[in-house]
């Protein structure tokens, strides 16, 4: 789908060859390889909004949030994708239906070519062990009375895995490998900086040897001096133990950094999917490149000061309501190339002219500015 | 806010209609036969089955409360008694209609409610909005000292004390008492002075404790930080802004006690011999008068009720984020 | 947005003194700041020494990590700290009118009118009770006692001048019926509707997206233009400060490492801890398959200031100097070339024992990739 290797020709639309990619997951003569381990085709997530009305609304009419709108999204083994976005676009909803912690809508997402969309509680506990979640608030999502040895331990008595060796021992084992210390065992969340529990929430996430960490803003919440520790520690353990990630966030910096592929949602919607250099050299979207054209980086030019406005394609007002989204392209009511069609029709992704196989648009008018 | 009440006004009827029909259930199902306990000593098997038939007992329960819902919008006859268009059932002790009864005993009821919840809410919010700008200092601790040795209190405790003590002894209260404020309005005050304040006093203290917390939570809100960044001044800060913002749960908190007090404060009442639903309710009970408990349990849920749609509409003035729902 | 339409500072009452009339003094000057609290865990000192000025329509950036004291500074110096539990010292002059110690009543007057603040989440510094056009309205009555409906017209005019659209009708709905950014706005309009000469603007974009980021920035920038605003911007976003900043001040653990000219003190920071900083964040350009360099540790809490100088435990410097200088001695914030003797000068000053020949060389050396713990290949059979 997205990802060029498994299209069976570079040449091929983006349609066939999700329509290829579907028809060849089933069959065993294909190399695992090319297998997608997680994949979504169309995944979306409508959440209800309670009516205002006297008299609950008919089921049709009935007003839906549009967090995640229909996005196809590919991770293969030991791969890193980046999903970028500006708050309230879907990102960490889809997150959310990767992990299975929400049931999608409609769409379809596999796990190892296994259709686990509306799987039931006991058919997910194998998958739930292989795709672990680390969430943005290291304060929020530890619980503050389990010293830090039974918060990583849970995993472990949850899914009754006794590891060789004893639980005591994997624990340590894990703790050392996010850079804590065999003491740090008893001791409770409180005692932790902001860096150290993010540390403890990816030992958590690392108990059941997962094969995919899907990793909601997993930065931002920390100070900057300690970001790049937290970053560094989830390359090595993509490079190391070979975990796929994927990587939500908004900081397109630190995405680009850790990202082999990267997708751009807008509204609930991708709106632009590539590999990394091909996004960040010659993005396609105007909303990514509007987005990285808004990134302050912290380098004056010599001597003057920089004038903020310089060179930036500047996005007027506010992303509209996913209550009641634009037609056609989402992005036209802000986007300075919008022009008629793009009310009428949705853009659908496929690869603009002289951009390299896998790089999809989902815009009318793409282009390199 | 026309939707929102006509919303309210309906889901109000169904917890009514629900309150009812397990009222109904339960005291109905009660081992006790009314209709044997006013046969009397001469009882005969036709007598007993004539008292049922009257009393409307004879049927099977469900038959029974379609019966008490048919007459409450259209009345119905108890034997030779008749009993008019909103029948709440009728009361075979003292032979009257339940209604009739309980709008007798509704103005001693609302008497004693509504001052002593004016008392309440001057002192308890009072004492707590002063106790949270002096945080840590005496007059905090003071108010607070007195608000928990208030609460520790207990009506029948603390309002027979008082009454020895200031009536009986010193005299410097009048008896405690109801009287009918259009015949004198001077012993309609002093007899209720007395259940005022005893209900007063013992909730003044949760009252104050309340307002204290929710005020300091709201003195620690950005917003005030950033009206004090405005440049305002005391009044601007504390009242305007921030006791806005500490209302809400203040006033979620007097809609229940209201609502308790106008569904009958039962000790008071019965501490102090104010003829009020409270007391109709504990009478009613010594009487194994079954319509009649049910009565004042329908008069309790229907103030609370009522009150809580107040409330409802209250948090639409205060917050206007509420408004949009 | 709309243009910006100048706005009469005669309707506002508050007194004014010409830009000289203080006789060459900054038009703010801070000097020795020092904040104290207690907590129920100890004595707290959030501010210790610290020293700044800011001419007429400059911008400071200041710098910082959680708990480095920048936010504690900003609202010391319009003295919204809780009195009862704080103690404040050294000196806060606003043309030449001291500040600190100052009677309540002053302050309230100067605060709003003369300087104003932004804060960071404007969905919480903004009453959510009244409409956004009542609260304007509200500050600006507060310091003219000019007519309700004067004060009503003021607050549109506010908002139009923010870049609201409809502004007439805008102005009578509440704070959760904008989005972010517009809520942004109309808390930069109410900072700005009695025309302060000060604008202290705390983590003004941290709540918001980059794209409405940078046009918060840029209306900032504009408004500065206009009129002359003088503006301390508290961030921990680098970028920020390199977008609109004059000059910054880098702080750590309430004391200024690192002071000078935007351009200097990013280009050629001077204190480890700017480096540090500088050399972890990632950019659009950095190479990507090399691990970023983080600076190792957290920042200290506060109950315990490291001895010395206060970033010596995660200095990465430490080894090229003398065992024990940099924990038992504390750096003074000097700028280098007084410290050589040198007149003149571009007051670019940093609080560090090491001398130029060793900055020099450990400048070179944070260039060089580093392994540091998290960059080690996992040892032993994970899986």
């Amino acid at each position: 789908m997205t990802q060029p290797s498994s299209a069976p020709s570079p040449t091929a639309s983006s349609a066939t060859a999700a329509h290829a990619t579907a028809a060849q997951a089933p069959d065993a003569s294909e190399p695992a390889s090319a297998e997608p381990l997680l994949q979504a085709v169309g995944l979306t997530k409508h959440f209800p909004v309670p009516g205002t009305g006297l008299w609950p609304a008919r089921r049709d009419a009935r007003p839906v949030l549009r967090a995640v709108d229909g996005i196809d999204l590919t991770l293969h083994t030991g791969e890193s994708l980046g999903v970028v976005g500006e708050s309230g676009c879907g990102k960490s909803t889809a997150g959310r239906l990767l992990t299975r912690l929400l049931e999608p809508t409609s769409g379809v997402l596999r796990y190892q070519g296994v259709d686990i969309t509306h799987a039931s509680r006991r058919e997910l506990a194998p998958v739930r062990s292989q795709i672990q979640m680390v969430f943005q608030d290291p304060y929020a999502s530890l619980n503050p009375r389990q010293t830090v040895g039974e918060i990583v331990s849970t995993p472990l008595e949850v899914h009754r895995i006794n590891p060789h060796g004893g639980r005591r021992a994997r624990v340590l084992e894990l703790l050392e490998t996010v850079g804590l210390s065999p003491e740090h065992y008893n001791r409770f969340p409180h005692e932790f900086s902001g860096g150290q529990r993010q540390r403890v929430g990816i030992a958590r996430a690392l108990a059941l040897e997962p094969k995919v960490i899907v990793a909601d803003e997993p930065v931002s919440a920390l100070d900057v001096s300690i970001q790049a520790q937290v970053v560094n520690l989830l390359q090595r353990l993509r490079r190391d133990l070979g975990i796929a990630f994927v990587f939500i966030a908004h900081d397109l910096a630190v995405v680009r950094h850790f990202s082999q592929r990267v997708a751009v949602m807008y509204l609930g919607k991708v709106v632009e999917t590539a590999p990394r250099d091909a996004l960040y050299r010659a993005p396609q979207h105007p909303y990514t490149q509007a987005l990285l054209s808004a990134v302050p980086e912290p380098d004056p030019p010599s001597g003057e000061r920089l004038d903020v406005g310089a060179g930036r394609i500047r996005l007027t007002g506010d992303v509209p309501s996913p209550l009641d989204p634009p037609s056609g392209c989402r992005f036209r009511t802000r986007c300075p190339r919008a022009q008629d069609l793009c009310a009428r029709e949705e853009p659908l992704p496929r690869t603009p002219d002289g951009a390299e196989p896998g790089h999809l648009a989902a815009c009318h008018f793409p282009g390199v500015n | 806010m026309l939707r929102f009440l006509i919303r309210r006004t309906l889901s109000a009827a169904l917890i009514l209609l629900v309150v009812s029909a397990v009222t109904y259930l339960l005291f109905f199902a009660l081992p006790s036969d009314p209709a044997l306990l006013a046969c009397g000593k001469q009882c005969t098997p036709q007598l007993l089955a004539t008292i049922r038939h009257n009393m409307g007992i004879d049927a099977p329960v469900p038959v029974q409360y379609w019966h008490f819902l048919v007459g409450v919008f259209a009345g119905r006859n108890f034997g030779a008694a008749s009993c008019p268009a909103p029948c709440l059932g009728y009361s075979f002790v003292n032979g009257r209609p339940v209604l009739q009864t309980l709008l007798n005993r509704f103005p001693a009821t609302a008497s004693v409610a509504l001052g002593a919840a004016v008392l309440v809410l001057t002192f308890g919010v009072g004492a707590g909005m002063i106790a949270a700008l002096r945080r840590g200092r005496a007059a905090d601790k003071v108010a607070m000292g007195l608000a928990l040795v208030g609460a520790s209190m207990q009506i029948y405790f603390f309002g027979i004390v008082v009454r020895y003590v200031f009536v009986d002894q010193l005299a410097w209260l009048p008896l405690p008492g109801y009287t009918s404020p259009g015949a004198s309005l001077t012993g309609w005050a002093g007899g209720m002075l007395l259940p005022w304040i005893t209900l007063a006093v013992v909730n003044v203290a949760t009252y104050a404790r309340f307002t204290r917390s929710s005020m300091l939570e709201s003195l620690s809100e950005e917003y005030v930080r950033a009206v004090r960044a405005k440049g305002l001044g005391p009044w601007g800060v504390y009242v305007k802004h921030a006791w806005r913002g500490a209302m809400t749960p203040i006033v979620t908190m007097f809609g229940i006690d209201l609502g308790l007090f106008l569904g009958g404060a039962l000790i008071t009442e019965t501490t102090f011999n104010i003829p009020g639903i409270g007391k109709l309710a504990v009478d009613s009970v010594a009487d194994s008068d079954l319509p009649m408990m049910m009565g004042t349990v329908l008069a309790a849920s229907t103030a609370m009720v009522l009150v809580n749609i107040a409330v409802d509409a209250c948090y639409a003035v205060i917050d206007p984020r509420v408004r949009a729902l | 947005m709309n243009p910006l339409t100048p706005v009469n500072p005669a309707t506002v009452s508050s007194p004014r003194t010409d830009d000289h009339a203080a006789g060459g003094e900054p038009f703010l000057q801070v000097r020795d700041l020092s904040v104290r609290f207690a907590t129920e865990d100890g004595p707290v000192q959030a501010v210790d020494g610290l020293s700044f000025s800011l001419e007429r329509g400059r911008t400071l950036g200041i710098v910082g990590e959680s708990g480095s004291g920048k936010s504690v500074t900003s609202l010391a110096v319009l003295g919204l700290h809780d009195r009862a539990r704080t103690s404040v010292d050294g000196s806060i002059r606003l043309e030449g009118a001291e500040l600190v110690g100052a009677d309540e009543a002053r302050l309230r007057g100067l605060r709003g009118s003369r300087m104003a603040m932004v804060f960071q989440d404007a969905l919480t510094a903004l009453s959510p009770y009244y409409s956004v056009g009542d609260q304007i309205a509200e500050t600006y009555r507060r310091h003219t006692r000019c007519s309700r409906r004067a004060a009503g017209e003021r607050a549109v005019q506010m908002l139009s001048l923010v870049g609201i659209p409809s502004p007439q009708r805008r102005a009578k709905d509440y704070p959760h019926q904008f989005s972010g950014g517009m809520r942004q706005r109309v808390m930069i309009a109410m900072a700005l509707c009695c025309d302060p000469d000060l604008l202290i603007a705390d983590e003004p974009t941290t709540a918001l997206d980059v794209t409405v980021q940078a046009q918060i920035l840029e209306l900032l920038a504009e408004v500065q233009q206009e009129f002359r605003t003088s503006i301390v911007l508290i961030t921990h976003d680098l970028g920020v400060i390199a977008g609109i900043a004059d000059d910054v001040l880098v702080m750590y653990a309430g004391r200024s490492v690192e002071h000078g000219s935007v351009a200097e003190v990013l280009t050629a920071p001077r204190h480890p801890y700017t480096m540090g900083l500088l050399a972890s964040v990632p950019r659009l350009s950095s190479a990507v398959d090399v691990p970023l360099k983080p600076v190792p540790g957290s920042p200290p809490s506060l109950l315990a200031v490291p001895g010395g100088c206060a970033f010596h435990p995660r200095c990465q410097a430490r080894d090229l100097l003398p065992d024990d200088l940099c924990s038992s001695r504390r750096p003074a914030l000097v700028a280098e070339d007084a410290r050589d003797g040198r007149d003149g000068g571009d007051g670019h000053a940093a609080a560090c024992h090491l001398g130029t020949a060793e900055r020099v060389a450990f400048a070179r050396r944070t260039v060089e990739p580093s392994e540091s713990n998290d960059t080690r290949r996992i040892q032993g059979t994970n899986r």
